[in-house]
């Protein structure tokens, strides 16, 4: 068996709309080691979501594999894929609205428990006071509802039902962007936390690179539905080797208002991906671009052993 | 506002309720009326059915009549008593029946979409007929018995709740914290009823109140219109139908029946606007 727990494997997905076919994922790939958190990240509209929710397949694929603890998912029967999921969750990016406003919090808890059928309606409570108390949270608050919180709280109350059914594999959208600075600081370690007490794997889409920076092991970057870099969060902070990465590093604000840099601003929006650039998807907004970038989808290069950039023009970047 | 929502939901409706006098003027109303006509042996009304050829079209509080007597010297109040129960009866029943059947199709035609246009065309169709008409030629089918009027009826107001549940469930399939339950594993019945069903139960609730007073209006109609319920067992319509033929010298025996039907029905139709402005949030604004 690989180290690998998740096994993304050249996955596409393509909705057909009335204005014609939405590339969301195109030939994506790449594994998630067992007990590490992989960050992604990428603009609005870059695939991240939809990568995050194929995953879990909540959305299905138009095309590749998932391949989780050695099963490959998305042959699944629905039936089985709902024994799988037990071993997934999900942490969604808006506290507010992935909570039931009808529901009590131990009820919010305790919902998986007991759409498996796990314990008695008695055992469940305990389950659910333990679980408040493991994300910071008291055990009385099951009986209050979910606006009675703040969106802080609510993240972890969302943490706490993703964690209810003890799964080994997590992925959490965007899961501190709707919260104050201070509060994200809060989450991510409780996070950090409970990926070394509960042996969790993770994949945390963000849109920040340096909360990617502080918390993950190794980081993923797409625009437009493709891969652009892959390697170890340090190496792909400070050596980059793709033109799109540098310009979202240095768009990271520096505490320092006196630091100078160059910084490479992205300029215009991210294309339709209803109809994508031909050859790599970037090169529209690419300073590095040149006629070669417009044919032939870009191949995944090595920059180091563990690192790997989809940049055509790898060799001269650093020349520039 | 979420400190008047972070009390449980029924205290704070029956406060909201409370704020509207026509609304505690209406319950009161429609609570007494209820009251009486299943109370009817406690008022020491016995003998309802009892016939005094005499009596016949005694006035009002004459003969120890309180609302007098009918053609064949029966007490009007007992009958009307009586008729109260089977009229109550009838739009009970298709309030709830309409409800049940209402929110089964709503709920599969706004889940599954293979079913939905199937559903859906159904409903316009029962829809684009007249109700009264509906309701008269299912009864004539049928036959008059109470359950085949609770039938028609409730097949007649079923789209009305069928419509709204559609609406809502396609709003709120797609929520996240729709999908979030399914992540969780959750099986789309126990999504219908813990994450659809408990966040329509208010429009559900106020839909229902107003189909149990049209469904009364639409029985007493039926019953004037002599396609209801066989005459023997008297109900509020059959009553004002039986007293038309007296109109010139027994008014009141088409009076007070008609009377109760309006006090009941509009009684109700007030309650349902009051449970409607209390439910929705966006219209309690004086708080």
């Amino acid at each position: 068996m690989s180290d690998a727990l998740v096994e993304i494997r050249n996955l596409s997905k393509h909705f057909h709309t009335p204005s014609g076919t939405v590339h969301a994922l195109e030939d994506v790939s790449f594994d998630i080691p067992r007990g590490a958190i992989m960050g992604l990240v990428g603009e609005s509209g870059s695939g991240k979501t939809t990568l995050g929710r194929t995953l879990l397949r909540l959305v299905d694929p138009s095309a590749g594999q998932v391949i989780f603890d050695g099963t490959d998912i998305t042959a699944l029967q629905a039936r089985e894929m709902r024994d799988m999921r037990r071993r997934m969750q999900i942490i969604f990016q808006d506290p507010v609205s992935s909570l039931n406003p009808r529901l009590k919090v131990g009820d919010l808890i305790a919902e998986g428990l007991k759409a498996y059928g796990i314990g008695t309606k008695r055992d469940r409570r305990d389950r659910v006071a333990a679980l408040l108390e493991e994300v910071g949270l008291q055990p009385d608050h099951m009986d209050r509802y979910a606006h009675a919180f703040s969106g802080g709280q609510r993240q972890r109350i969302g943490i706490a039902r993703a964690l209810a059914l003890e799964p080994e594999f997590i992925v959490a959208d965007e899961s501190v962007s709707a919260l104050d600075v201070s509060i994200q600081a809060q989450v991510l370690n409780l996070l950090l936390d409970l990926r070394d007490r509960r042996n969790l794997t993770m994949l945390f889409i963000a849109h920040d690179l340096s909360v990617v920076n502080y918390l993950c092991d190794q980081v993923a970057v797409m625009y437009l539905g493709r891969m652009m870099e892959l390697g170890p969060v340090g190496a792909v902070h400070r050596h980059s080797g793709h033109p799109y990465t540098r310009a979202l590093n240095s768009a990271i604000p520096l505490p320092d208002p006196r630091a100078v840099r160059n910084r490479e601003i992205l300029t215009g929006d991210i294309p339709s991906p209803l109809s994508p650039p031909s050859g790599c998807v970037f090169r529209t907004r690419c300073t590095m671009a040149v006629a070669q970038c417009a044919t032939g989808t870009p191949a995944p290069r090595p920059v180091s052993p563990d690192h790997i950039s989809y940049c055509k023009r790898l060799e001269v970047l650093d020349d520039h | 506002m979420a400190a008047s929502s972070s009390t449980s939901p029924p205290q704070g409706l029956i406060r909201q309720l409370a704020r509207r006098p026509s609304v505690v003027i209406a319950l009161v109303f429609f609570v007494t009326i209820v009251g009486a006509c299943f109370a009817l042996p406690v008022l020491g009304v016995t003998d309802v059915g009892g016939m005094s050829v005499r009596n016949r079209l005694s006035p009002p509080g004459v003969n120890g009549y309180m609302l007098g007597a009918d053609a064949f010297g029966r007490d009007l109040m007992g009958r009307l008593l009586l008729a109260g129960q089977v009229s109550l009866g009838i739009g009970l029943g298709v309030s709830i029946l309409s409800s049940i059947l209402g929110v089964a199709i709503g709920l599969l035609a706004g889940f599954y979409k293979r079913l939905d246009t199937p559903l859906s065309r159904l409903i316009d169709a029962l829809m684009a007929f007249p109700d009264i008409l509906l309701a008269l030629s299912l009864v004539a089918i049928f036959g008059g018995t109470m359950i085949n009027v609770i039938l028609a009826l409730s097949i007649v107001y079923t789209p009305r709740i069928a419509r709204i549940v559609r609406a809502s469930t396609l709003v709120i399939r797609e929520l996240p914290y729709v999908e979030a339950a399914r992540a969780l594993g959750t099986r789309t019945p126990s999504i219908m009823w813990t994450h659809v069903l408990r966040n329509i139960a208010s429009p559900i609730l106020v839909q229902a109140t107003f189909i149990f007073a049209y469904a009364m209006l639409a029985e007493a109609g039926l019953s004037f219109l002599g396609v209801g319920i066989d005459p023997q067992t008297p109900t509020w319509g059959i009553m004002v139908n039986e007293g038309r033929q007296y109109i010139d010298n027994a008014f009141f025996l088409i009076l007070f029946p008609g009377f109760v039907i309006a006090l009941a029905v509009l009684s109700l139709q007030i309650v349902g606007d009051g449970l409607r402005d209390a439910l929705d949030p966006r219209l309690a604004k004086e708080t």
